[in-house]
């Protein structure tokens, strides 16, 4: 059995709303969630800490979606999904998710979205540029009476009665308070990057996973939390498509020491103190302008630098992705993105994508994929679920947020040393890329210590609350992560143990996490059995 | 990060207050919007790109400061570059019906 929830009084707000549906978050999967919701008559509220059509990783970058009408590709492609899993990704999954894209993109198509023509003249709807899409997105809200509430990070859900019942936050602008009681959420914060400056993540700082353990999610795959992206150095830009011309060496043009694929070659390489350059060498003059033209972002960082990355070469990093373009998030018990909390949804990298991706990243056509559908879906289940709770009046409600906003003693913490010590246990390649046991048991031990110091110290006002909050969030991201790479003694896809090489065949199974102070890690099969009992 | 709101060129509509996912901006009434938090610039490029008339520029360095040069940004079209190879005009989208990157997925790059 869960433990009843630790509940509070709700902060006094200046701004108080009421909506059958509040979405947390507008990147593409809250925007999905918020529109499906409206479509369905219900009335919703989408809460966004920046601003909905440029937050989120999706809107600055460019990305491949799933695009499979009904046929035999579809099937292929959920083999070849599956294959590449390491046993953790569910066909069925796979296939309502194909399904799902394919008809968003329809809709997006049917209302206007201007998809490029392909050489015989038909649309190619399998890519997004992310600015246009959501921009188009945000176009539909505003037109779907969606009421959106730019720059009012959400703090802390609200609870009532067994149920997630909306949820409390700040506008950092004036520090006024806001409050939306809601008959049902959709999370949809995004994944987690510990502010590692991968494009467009930084307000990617693990909201979700610390306001839903609050009220007693359980989340699923975070342990496969260490997808890097190779970056120029000192930029931003990890597209995936940036580097596919390039050749990667060390200083003096040496190879790259042996690894499994890319990123561990370079990741070696770091490790070892060694500088990593590369030079675009690679392709025909056709590709490089194909890459200029639909890429652009990409060549900012060489065109203001004054490189031509053709001819000469630049030297590069690695930026953790995390959980945006790792795997774990809230686990889902339901078709339709239910959490195990009535009333709680998640949508998009707020969610675990084991069911795509398994232990290696979903970065790509099945992340892009899965923001609509998880959007959708939960966006009409919680539809659904909220309208049914405008029959429960009154409703009061409490708050579940602790750690950064209800400090137990004095405050002696602020968000930045919170933040750089948090940073130091998730971001450096020696800790994260490569894992080894007694690396996992230190940062355990380490963030133990710091989380009661969390709980008791940390706190802040205005902008400063908004910062401690995403503090906490990021430290409590992390103790789920390191709790769940405890466990699986073994490597198994992006999670590298240097003391364990080897896929244990006896491990094939999922890890949850719960709880908040006392987390608890366990593989999905035992906690079956438990609830079977 | 943001490192330019260009004062000759900005006709003070706010838009970049109001767009930028992080907040970085803010509005001075009957001036222009002042950087106010460029460390929490996240180097997305997004706001020159909603900007009408090309008055932003964004560093690509994500760590550290660069001196910039408001005229020689002018005279080097480097101002509304990015909007430019978008295909996105005074502040307003457009351009994605040319997306060339289907070509890049078919010769074999990876997603994202």
């Amino acid at each position: 059995m869960r433990p009843p929830p630790e509940l509070h009084a709700p902060h006094p707000a200046e701004h108080h709303f009421d909506a059958d549906v509040l979405v947390l978050g507008g990147g593409p999967a809250g925007a999905w969630a918020a529109l499906t919701a409206a479509e369905a008559g219900a009335s919703v509220i989408l809460a966004d800490k920046g601003y909905c059509g440029t937050s989120g990783a999706t809107a600055p970058s460019n990305t491949g979606a799933w695009y499979l009408p009904p046929g035999p590709a579809r099937e292929a492609e959920a083999e070849r999904r599956l294959a590449k899993s390491h046993g953790l990704a569910d066909k069925r999954w796979i296939l309502r998710v194909i399904d799902q894209a394919w008809q968003s993109l329809d809709d997006l198509a049917a209302r206007g979205y201007p998809f490029p023509i392909d050489e015989d003249g038909r649309p190619y709807r399998a890519n997004l540029r992310g600015p246009d899409y959501m921009r188009f997105m945000r176009r539909r809200l505003d037109k779907a009476r969606v009421r959106v509430l730019d720059h009012s990070p959400a703090l802390e859900l609200l609870w009532h009665d067994g149920c997630v019942a909306g949820a409390a936050g700040i506008r950092p602008r004036d520090s006024s308070r806001w409050q939306v009681e809601a008959g049902a959420v959709v999370m949809a914060t995004g994944g987690c990057t510990f502010l590692s400056r991968a494009l467009g993540t930084d307000g990617n700082t693990g909201d979700g996973y610390l306001m839903g353990a609050e009220a007693g999610a359980r989340l699923s795959g975070v342990e496969f939390s260490s997808q890097y992206g190779v970056a120029l150095f000192d930029a931003s830009i990890t597209k995936g498509l940036s580097f596919m011309f390039a050749n990667f060496a060390l200083e003096d043009g040496s190879p790259l020491p042996e690894g499994a694929d890319r990123a561990s070659r370079i990741a070696r390489a770091l490790i070892e103190g060694r500088r990593v350059f590369g030079i675009m060498d690679k392709g025909t003059p056709q590709g490089h302008a194909w890459l200029r033209q639909g890429q652009p972002n990409t060549m900012l960082p060489f065109d203001r630098a004054g490189i031509d990355p053709y001819r000469q070469r630049f030297e590069v990093t690695l930026r953790s992705e995390g959980l945006v373009r790792g795997v774990g998030g809230l686990e889902l018990v339901s078709d339709d993105c239910a959490t195990d909390v009535p009333g709680l949804y998640a949508a998009g990298d707020a969610a675990t994508r084991e069911n795509l991706a398994g232990a290696v990243t979903g970065g790509g056509s099945p992340n892009a994929s899965w923001a609509m559908a998880s959007g959708s879906w939960s966006g009409r289940a919680a539809a659904r679920f909220g309208m049914a709770q405008r029959s429960v009046v009154p409703r009061p409600v409490r708050a579940l947020g602790g750690a950064g906003l209800r400090p137990t003693t004095r405050p002696f913490l602020e968000a930045g040393e919170v933040t750089r010590f948090v940073q130091g246990e998730t971001l450096p390649l020696d800790v994260n890329f490569f894992r080894t046991g007694a690396r996992i048991a230190e940062s355990r031990a380490a963030l133990d210590a710091a989380w009661a110091d969390i709980r008791a110290g940390l706190a802040g006002e205005g902008r400063g609350l908004v910062r401690a909050r995403e503090a906490a969030s990021m430290a409590a991201t992390a103790r789920f992560v390191w709790e769940a790479a405890a466990l699986r003694t073994e490597s198994r896809g992006m999670h590298r143990r240097l003391d364990l090489p080897d896929e244990d065949t006896a491990l094939d199974d999922r890890i949850h996490v719960s709880g908040v102070d006392r987390i608890a890690a366990g593989f999905r099969a035992a906690s079956l059995e438990a609830v079977a009992s | 990060m943001i490192e330019l709101v260009h004062a000759g060129r900005c006709i003070e509509c706010d838009i970049c207050v109001r767009i930028c996912p992080r907040d970085v901006f803010d509005a001075v009434a009957d001036d222009v919007p002042v950087i106010a938090r460029k460390s929490d610039c996240q180097t997305c490029f997004l706001c020159e790109i909603y900007c009408p008339v090309d008055a932003l520029y964004v560093s690509p360095r994500v760590g550290t400061d660069e001196a910039v040069d408001p005229i020689a940004l002018e005279e080097s079209g480097t101002l509304g570059s990015y909007a430019r190879a978008l295909g996105w005009k005074r502040g307003r989208a457009a351009g994605t019906d040319q997306d060339t990157t289907r070509h890049l997925r078919l010769l074999g790059g990876v997603g994202g």
